[in-house]
């Protein structure tokens, strides 16, 4: 109970204090220090449910089991090492004057308030608090990605603002009906009628009918946010114009909580239709995002466009490979949403780095990083060739094993998904080759990167592809038991 | 013919104004007479849940009325109408569609929306299950009214009366959302507004215009 307060609590102060105290000197190291008193509440959060199971908190608000905890375990590492990144990378930025010091204030008081946003929608019991939540979390981060207020961003943001708020608004609509169908098994009770909990314990006698459309509006709502196909357009926009720690956390963290929302509904829905209509339906979608993505990647003359896509792509397969269902396609699914979340926010650390030097996001601008600057040229191309689905990184280790789950229970699906992840592949190799062993004239420049970060996310994804700590591959077989059942 | 209740009667004349309302907003260029509209569809909304408040007895839906009416009805078209004034937004330009032709769009939205909320309608044991159509009309027409116009003005008021139409449709499904849901939508609404009006200066400080047809420089050639 504690350990909730001290993760909610933390970044809603640090929000407060970041806004106060302003853009003066020390105000990066305050972010990170927030972040870093999230990650330790978060840690001890996830050692009392492994020693105690599932909990549920303040008036069962709350609801914490081997699901979200893993992602908030995973939500609160990605933002402490973000804002580690985003020290020294938001410094550069001021010095170049693309950011002034009102701006910056803005930056890291939304920082903490987006974070508050995504771990109070990872760990809300309630459905409409988690409707609030998502909403919170668009709204905390449209003006970080009209942060540098060049046309470009402009237009993203509004893109950003009007597509995720028409989605989000077809999620409460979702809701809505859900509430709609629980009324009728659970009576008029208020708040309880939309507590995930009791939904959960109930399922089978929800309305059939009304809970298929309800999920159609719910998966078309948050799929909005998660960047499904078609309604991703925003993401890359979002992406690319955003400073790049916004990047590296909407890529992350935002994506991974709006499939969670739409894996909590859909365990509810298929309890109650007892159909493969859910399921078909994640496949469908996850399928023709990652087609779409892929198709779309040989276009991008942008870097942190390119790598957008390329989280479309990642998050069509992983929602796939939910739409599977089954214990072993669903702990694939979770693996996948864990490595694509360290390995894309490590390459959007390297990029972030790299175009500062070149100063210019376009590919053809940045050259030979690998005699700039070695360790970013390193860490781009490790990032790069993990994020491919190159052995022994987690993210082959994932892929893998969604591929020979879909090869047993969807055989037709395998062609269309080698296809697309080999048209990714090339898409994406052949423009970061060039940027790291290209040649090159420009001079080394003076500010040293934040190197951690990148190093350590590899790591992990690294070790995630060898070896899978049995403790840890326990928690996510509990997770994956949880969702997909059977 | 069957008697129906005196305050049965007046719910369902609200519905229908809910829906002409949404009509005329779709129609309508003039941006400060779509923010006027959108305050008088947000007055119905708080009628309705006056009437259900009464019916019923739901202390709850008291609350949520006195909330509609306050944001809806006067703090959002106030600062509405401030930031028209601010920015000199006036009029609308041409929409994307012919109105005549909108308005034919529109009619077909509203015989969809009848057909997809029938078994909703049919499982609905509240006494306003006949505007759970028209409440699914009234969020359909607000999105045809975002996807045709072309300035920022008459987008967030499409956005708005989305919401409007949202909370219509928990109302006669559910009379209502519970409270919490209720005040986070509400909390969610007020800060997207205000999000919107920074968003505003900004995109005239960089454009002098909030016609959106200025922000269509992003493409995927980039």
């Amino acid at each position: 109970m504690i350990e909730l307060s001290f993760l909610l609590g933390i970044p809603a102060a640090g929000a407060i204090a970041l806004a106060l105290w302003g853009a003066r000197g020390d105000a990066p190291e305050m972010n990170a220090a927030f972040s870093l008193g999230t990650f330790a509440a978060a840690c001890a959060l996830t050692l009392r449910v492994i020693a105690h199971g599932p909990q549920l908190l303040w008036r069962e608000q709350f609801f914490i089991d081997a699901f979200n905890v893993f992602l908030v375990a995973l939500t609160a590492f990605v933002g402490l090492t973000t804002s580690l990144f985003s020290r020294p990378y938001m410094r550069v930025e001021v010095a170049h004057g693309r950011l002034n010091p009102g701006r910056l204030r803005l930056y890291h008081s939304m920082y903490q308030l987006f974070m508050l946003t995504m771990l109070t929608a990872l760990t809300t019991n309630n459905m409409g608090l988690l409707w609030v939540a998502m909403e919170g979390a668009t709204l905390s981060t449209v003006l970080l990605v009209t942060l540098y207020r060049t046309p470009q961003s402009l237009e993203a943001g509004w893109k950003y603002f009007i597509l995720c708020g028409v989605g989000i608004a077809q999620a409460l609509f979702g809701t809505i009906l859900l509430y709609f169908a629980a009324e009728k098994v659970l009576g008029a009770q208020g708040v309880a009628a939309l507590e995930w909990t009791r939904l959960d314990a109930v399922k089978s006698q929800l309305e059939p009918t009304v809970l298929a459309l309800a999920f159609v509006f719910l998966l078309v709502g948050y799929g909005t946010k998660a960047g499904l196909a078609p309604l991703h357009s925003w993401l890359p926009d979002a992406h690319a114009e955003g400073p790049t720690p916004i990047s590296a956390v909407l890529s992350g963290l935002l994506l991974n909580v709006a499939l969670y929302a739409v894996v909590r509904c859909k365990v509810l829905v298929e309890g109650s239709v007892h159909s493969a209509l859910p399921s078909r339906m994640l496949m469908g979608f996850g399928l023709l995002s990652v087609v779409l993505a892929s198709l779309l990647l040989f276009r991008q003359r942008d870097i942190k466009r390119l790598f957008a896509y390329s989280s479309i792509e990642h998050m069509g397969l992983a929602t796939f490979a939910f739409g599977l269902s089954g214990p072993v396609a669903t702990f694939a699914a979770l693996l996948h949403m864990t490595v694509h979340s360290l390995t894309k926010s490590s390459i959007f650390f390297t990029v972030g780095h790299a175009a500062q030097k070149a100063g210019s996001q376009l590919v053809d601008d940045i050259r030979g990083l690998i005699t700039l600057s070695p360790t970013v040229g390193w860490g781009l191309m490790m990032g790069t060739l993990a994020i491919l689905g190159l052995p022994p990184f987690g993210v082959f280790a994932s892929e893998f094993l969604i591929l020979t789950t879909a090869m047993r229970q969807q055989p037709w699906s395998i062609p269309i998904l080698l296809l697309a992840l080999g048209i990714a592949f090339a898409a994406i190799f052949r423009r970061v080759q060039p940027m790291v062993f290209g040649d090159t004239q420009a001079r080394r420049l003076p500010h040293a990167p934040a190197l951690l970060p990148v190093f350590a996310h590899l790591a992990i994804v690294l070790l995630l592809g060898l070896y899978i700590p049995p403790y840890l591959a326990d928690w996510y077989r509990a997770a994956a038991h949880l969702i997909g059942g059977r | 013919m069957t008697h129906v209740p005196f305050n049965q009667q007046l719910l369902n004349a609200c519905a229908a104004l809910m829906l002409l309302l949404s009509f005329a907003m779709l129609s309508q260029r003039r941006i400060v007479s779509l923010v006027n509209l959108f305050a008088v569809q947000g007055a119905v909304l708080a009628a309705t849940t006056l009437l259900l408040a009464w019916r019923t007895g739901a202390g709850h839906l008291y609350f949520s009325a006195v909330l509609t009416l306050a944001l809806k009805v006067a703090f959002l078209p106030w600062l509405l109408h401030r930031l028209i004034r601010r920015l000199g937004v006036y009029w609308d330009t041409e929409p994307l569609l012919e109105i005549s032709g909108t308005m034919l769009a529109g009619i077909l939205i509203v015989v969809f929306s009848f057909g997809l909320a029938e078994p909703i309608a049919h499982l609905a044991s509240t006494s306003m299950r006949n505007a759970i159509g028209i409440a699914v009309a009234v969020v359909l027409l607000a999105f045809l009214m975002m996807i045709t116009r072309r300035k920022a003005m008459s987008q967030v008021v499409g956005f708005l009366s989305m919401e409007n139409g949202l909370f219509f449709a928990a109302m006669s499904a559910t009379y209502g959302m519970p409270m919490i849901v209720e005040l986070g939508v509400a909390l969610d609404v007020l800060v997207a507004v205000l999000v919107l009006g920074v968003f505003f200066f900004q995109i005239r400080e960089q454009f002098d215009s909030l016609d959106l047809h200025h922000l269509e420089r992003l493409s995927e050639h980039q």
